[in-house]
């Protein structure tokens, strides 16, 4: 669907396209002229769940990156006296069982979380995408990374993940210290894993555009090939490109989650929200709170993400966005 | 067809061997010795004839090919052996021996496959058989409150993790409500009638979070190949024709949209051994997940190479049953 879409669609990346509608709307001539960013919006504002899903993950990030400088608590303070509360309205979450204020440990918990689904992704998506141009791109490489994408989509990831984890988690510990060392491992190997669909999908994009005439016209009058992938073939690939960014974050959120519910993700004084659900799990008759807090909190963050990642596919589909 | 199921298979092999070079080699970087659970008594030179009879000097390529070996040819051949009772050979094989039971890796594994087998082979089944009717009731009637109420709560269920669902599960049904056991009880014998409620009973939590999740994604799935097949030709012409709706709906449009849902499934299938290991972490469940998690924490390297490269033989093993399918069941589709 989406490829005959492409096709249909002016390149916006052709050269005097472009100058065209710059000049058009720097004079104000056209007033009912659209650019093809308001009309995503436009589309992705129809559907609802991807604009509610967009607000409550702006909500989230906000939270977790503003919301530690605002609390009265701090994340790692242990306060003995408190410990194993439900919630209450001092603690809305309740603390655990060091007393420490779990809204508190939430927030900073998120602040990891996201970062390391949000690089994660960028890091897969960059893989995909590259492999991907290449594949399609130049004939003689498409056997070889074909093959090499395959062999990915067959390794048993999850078990893999986990084994890399025990075996290098010291080592790099040692080198970057406790934290950097795991954050670094943890968004390498879910990128690393996760870049194959992305690749597909983009080959197979970059196959039916590389036929298409515009990019016959940038070869003819003298395009290098890299200008050709990086002004002509690469714009265009944009809209499974963008899709595939927001499914793989919600991919690299559970993923991280899982890792640390076995426990070899994040040590538990650096939490994420995975982290505070294994820490919650050998409390969960006595502080419920502990284990519904975080549990809510990746699912709604997944939930909303798959949400934008839906609203995304359709308000980039010309032949939905015509209508 | 048949050119085509060979040299998909021909391709299948060297996978195979990538597979297994790469996990030999990711876990032949691991810091442990495989003498380091022996006795400290015994003097530094004995420990290293053992280490020296155990092949832990030999080069990398040849330990490679000899794992090899025993897990691909080797064990197979065992694993007849004992199920069938006929010696093949002298019987004289090198086995794969774990680290921390002392005994063939896998005869451990047999021993746990049941529960894995049993639990998430019946989620499996169940999240068809509601994902398969929710999917095409959602599509035939297109944006009616069934629609709108199934495709949100497939998303809820294809995006909420099932270590979530489960804690969850557990907190209300067995600890708030009491209906079900927490955990899952593996010497529990059926052999009457209480004993196979309680059976029931233990299964069933694990099954209901497992299955709805695996139901969320398929659900979500059947209903848009339902909808791509239903706004075309032939179902127009299939009803111009007079046939009943339900024929048109069944014979026309559901043969021709499971087509890539069947393809779907049988790529799910390894995914079930994946997903085991957080469903029996959870509900403790000692099955493969159970113990590929404990081998590694043990640092059992033989255990976690064998279940690793299984896994990876499964999904290269059905990636392929996939592809036959496809083709079978799709007369539109020609391999040459």
């Amino acid at each position: 669907m989406t490829e005959s879409g492409i096709a249909s669609q002016p390149p916006a990346s052709q050269p005097y396209a472009s100058r065209e509608k710059v000049a058009a709307t720097a004079s104000g001539a056209g007033p009912k002229h659209r650019s093809l960013r308001g009309d995503v919006w436009r589309q992705f504002r129809q559907h609802k769940g991807a604009l509610t899903g967009l607000c409550v993950f702006v909500f989230v990030t906000v939270a977790s990156f503003v919301g530690p400088w605002l609390m009265p608590y701090d994340a790692v303070e242990i306060d003995i006296k408190m410990r194993n509360l439900g919630p209450t309205w001092s603690h809305p979450l309740g603390t655990d069982n060091l007393g420490r204020d779990m809204v508190a440990r939430s927030m900073v918990g998120g602040r990891i979380s996201l970062l390391v689904a949000i690089t994660a992704m960028a890091l897969s998506v960059f893989l995909g995408t590259t492999i991907g141009v290449l594949a399609g791109f130049f004939k003689r490489l498409d056997g070889v990374l074909m093959r090499l994408t395959d062999l990915f989509l067959a390794l048993p990831v999850l078990p893999l993940l986990l084994v890399i984890i025990m075996l290098f988690r010291d080592s790099l510990r040692a080198a970057f210290g406790p934290e950097q060392g795991i954050f670094m491992l943890i968004v390498f190997i879910i990128g690393v894993t996760s870049w194959m669909q992305t690749a597909r999908v983009v080959r197979g994009e970059v196959l039916t555009i590389k036929q298409q005439e515009f990019v016959a016209a940038a070869h003819s009058i003298g395009t290098r090939r890299r200008n050709v992938i990086f002004r002509h073939i690469l714009p265009n690939c944009l809209s499974p490109v963008m899709v595939a960014a927001a499914l793989g974050m919600a991919v690299a959120i559970i993923t991280e989650s899982a890792l640390s519910f076995l426990g070899l993700g994040f040590p538990s004084d650096f939490p994420t929200w995975g982290r505070l659900l294994y820490d919650g799990k050998d409390f969960i008759n006595l502080t419920p709170m502990r284990v519904v807090g975080p549990g809510v909190l990746i699912s709604l963050t997944v939930i909303s993400v798959n949400f934008i990642g839906d609203g995304l596919r359709d308000a980039l589909d010309p032949k939905l966005r015509s209508r | 067809m048949l050119w085509f199921i060979g040299r998909r298979t021909a391709i299948a092999i060297p996978t195979l061997v990538a597979i297994s070079f790469i996990i030999f080699a990711i876990l032949d970087l691991a810091p442990g010795d495989p003498t380091s659970s022996l006795p400290l008594t015994i003097p530094g030179e004995v420990r290293e004839q053992i280490r020296e009879a155990m092949g832990v000097n030999d080069p990398f390529l040849v330990r490679w090919i000899l794992w090899v070996k025993q897990v691909m040819i080797h064990e197979p051949i065992s694993l007849i052996e004992q199920m069938t009772g006929i010696q093949i050979g002298s019987g004289e094989r090198t086995r794969v021996i774990s680290w921390q039971s002392r005994g063939p890796v896998v005869d451990t594994i047999a021993e746990r496959l049941p529960q894995t087998t049993w639990v998430m082979g019946l989620a499996f089944i169940f999240g068809i058989l509601i994902a398969v009717p929710v999917g095409v009731i959602s599509a035939y009637k297109q944006y009616s409150v069934f629609d709108q109420i199934g495709t949100f709560i497939s998303m809820v269920g294809y995006s909420v993790p099932t270590f979530f669902t489960g804690l969850l599960a557990i907190v209300i049904f067995s600890v708030k409500l009491g209906w079900f056991p927490s955990y899952y009880d593996t010497t529990l014998v059926v052999s009457d009638w209480s004993s196979f409620v309680a059976q029931i009973k233990q299964i069933v939590l694990p099954v209901a979070v497992l299955s709805m999740f695996n139901a969320a994604a398929l659900s979500r799935f059947t209903r848009s190949s339902m909808l791509d097949n239903l706004s075309e030709d032939y179902v127009r012409t299939a009803r111009s024709k007079g046939l009943k709706e339900k024929r048109v709906l069944v014979r026309h449009v559901l043969r021709n949209s499971l087509i890539p849902v069947v393809t779907l499934i049988a790529l799910q299938v390894p995914g079930i051994f994946a997903g085991a290991l957080i469903t029996e972490q959870i509900f403790r469940i000692n099955g493969i997940g159970h113990l590929l998690i404990s081998s590694i924490h043990g640092g059992d390297v033989p255990m976690v190479q064998t279940l690793s490269f299984l896994i990876a033989a499964l999904t290269v093993a059905f990636n392929l049953v996939a592809d036959v399918v496809y083709g079978m069941l799709d007369p539109r589709i020609r391999y040459d």
